[in-house]
């Protein structure tokens, strides 16, 4: 597709408004988790992606894994309004019983659009490292976007399938972390020995990236400039706010859990400047 | 049996260009032929269950038919929440291969025994789990599961099983076979314990008590139909399998058996007990430390005949 970044920019409003607004009518937690990351899905479903919601199944597709699965407010409302769904199902979706729009994402046989179901922290990217793993048995150039927390890259799933796809050079892999600085209950670097990101990932065989995740042209131009002609998987780490967007959630980490009030939608809807 | 095992996916393998080995850095020269015929399909994981197994749904899920192998542990217990979640909820025709299961590298010691193996997995919604009697059996039921729409669970034993089932039996996933009839008693077996429990049978016959053997070679799911005849016909059933006592197939004949019509048939168990074994020793020795003798079992089975 070709959208300026004005209009992405715009696209990320709504879908941050959006996001907001199911979180209050439906009790769905982790807002913080899925304003941070929003930029990021807007350039790869608007803009980088090779993909056709009318042939969600096509196999020379683009796949984006949503590795931190409980991104999955966030997801739902991209591929909504991509098309992959009408928007009016996920409104009216039944979340007392009987809906697939839960916390985490569904089967892929249950929701158009999902590639994989994720919520168990550390699977995305092995499945994704499979999926590419086909894709060159294959001799399909196409591409898998993963995108990963930064509270995540605890698990050990993470380097095996990091260190496997370093040396199997899988240079159509990607991986973005959204690095929001924050895990469930703390800040992530004060859990585990995080940092340096960047270079833990070159030393497992990757290209990196550093960018500023929530600017979508930093964000677009490092997505256009993969595969990068190292011969590597690569890497993006972007640095984002927990919460972005809103004022009053922006690296509040009350934000993983809490629903917002009535008023405090009002109040977000005012910020964004758009309605949904 | 894994010798056979790595034969009949390289044969497997030349026919259907789908068929992709996963291996957890075990089987050194093992596949020697199928890198030959189908090196870009042999892919070395290292040893990194998890992964290896997240990948194999991956590729599952992109069209291909990945078998995944290593010692029995590492492929079960190891990464179990990567079956649980990436491969049976997405249904992912994945095939998962343990080798060396149950005692058979009791020499290992227990890191290397896998006794819990068939009661987890069976756990898993749309698994099937298949414990091969003798190497012939699991080229069969290699070639079934790969027609399977889902993931299936291969129990492997280690090497020199005799063959002890016919090529004949009409053989199919989830459906056992008899191997001989008799009046007075029924044997049933799932996996590589099946000689040592024709031998049972044959000293009972010896002493005139009629044994009838069924080799329930798919664990789930469970022959059920079957089960409804043999408990009909018999009042003394022994089931015997080299797993532990929990969640196994006596553990699945029981669960099966509670909610039936009050029945009066006395079941026993032959299987590992809930312990870890800290002795060193062969796979005969560990049998034996459990009971899984034919002479155990034919004194227990006696026993219990004239006690009727």
């Amino acid at each position: 597709m070709s959208n300026s970044i004005v209009e992405l920019e715009h696209i990320s409003r709504r879908i941050r408004t959006r996001i907001v607004e199911n979180s209050h009518n439906t009790g769905m937690p982790h807002l913080g988790s899925c304003l941070s990351c929003v930029d990021i899905l807007t350039a790869l479903y608007f803009e980088i992606m090779e993909i056709d919601p009318e042939h969600h199944r096509h196999g020379t597709r683009d796949r984006f894994v949503m590795s931190k699965g409980h991104g999955a407010p966030a997801l739902y409302q991209i591929l909504a309004m991509r098309g992959f769904f009408p928007y009016a199902d996920l409104v009216e979706s039944d979340h007392k019983g009987g809906g697939v729009f839960g916390e985490h994402p569904p089967t892929p046989d249950h929701l158009p659009g999902i590639e994989a179901a994720t919520g168990s922290l550390g699977h995305g990217l092995p499945i994704a490292t499979g999926m590419m793993l086909a894709c060159r048995l294959d001799a399909q150039k196409n591409k898998a976007f993963v995108l990963l927390g930064d509270g995540e890259c605890n698990e050990g799933s993470i380097w095996e399938a990091a260190m496997f796809a370093g040396a199997q050079k899988l240079e159509n892999l990607v991986v973005i972390i959204d690095y929001n600085k924050w895990q469930a209950t703390d800040r992530s670097h004060d859990i585990m020995a995080l940092d340096p990101l960047p270079e833990k990932w070159r030393a497992f065989g990757w290209s990196t990236y550093e960018i500023d995740g929530n600017d979508m042209t930093q964000v677009v131009d490092a997505l256009r400039n993969v595969p990068d002609k190292t011969g590597r998987p690569v890497a993006i780490i972007a640095h984002t706010v927990k919460g972005k967007g809103i004022s009053f959630m922006e690296d509040d980490n009350n934000w993983h859990y809490r629903i917002p009030t009535a008023e405090e939608v009002i109040a977000a809807k005012r910020e964004l400047k758009v309605e949904t | 049996m894994r010798n056979a095992f790595a034969d009949e996916i390289t044969r497997l393998s030349a026919g259907d260009s789908r068929v992709v080995v996963l291996s957890g850095d075990i089987g050194n020269r093992l596949f020697n032929k199928f890198k030959a015929t189908s090196g870009d399909r042999f892919i070395n994981c290292g040893i990194a269950e998890a992964n290896m197994m997240g990948m194999a749904s991956g590729l599952a899920m992109s069209g291909f038919r990945p078998v995944v192998y290593t010692i029995t542990p590492f492929t079960t217990t190891r990464c179990f929440e990567q079956i649980r979640v990436d491969v049976c909820y997405h249904n992912a025709p994945v095939i998962i291969v343990g080798t060396g299961s149950g005692l058979s590298y009791a020499q290992l010691g227990p890191t290397h025994h896998s006794c819990e193996d068939i009661a987890i997995l069976r756990t898993l919604p749309g698994m099937t789990v298949f414990c091969p009697s003798d190497p012939a059996e699991m080229r069969r039921g290699l070639c079934a599961a790969l027609k399977q729409d889902g993931p299936v669970y291969i129990r492997l034993g280690k090497k020199g099983e005799p063959t002890v089932t016919d090529k004949n039996d009409g053989f199919e996933l989830g459906r056992a076979n008899t191997l001989r009839s008799g009046e007075d008693v029924c044997l049933i077996s799932t996996g590589t314990i099946l000689p040592v429990v024709l031998a049972a049978a044959d000293r009972l016959e010896e002493q005139g008590v009629s044994v009838r053997v069924e080799n329930f070679h798919t664990v789930k799911p469970l022959d059920t139909d079957r089960l409804k005849d043999v408990f009909t016909q018999y009042n003394l059933i022994g089931v015997v399998e080299e797993h532990g006592r929990i969640g196994g197939l006596f553990g699945a004949i029981s669960e099966w058996l509670v909610l039936q019509r009050p029945h009066n048939t006395r079941l026993l168990s032959f299987a590992v007990d809930d312990v870890f074994l800290h002795e060193v020793g062969t796979q005969d020795y560990a049998r034996q430390r459990f009971g899984l003798t034919g002479d155990n079992i034919f004194n227990c089975i006696l026993e219990a005949h004239k006690d009727r």
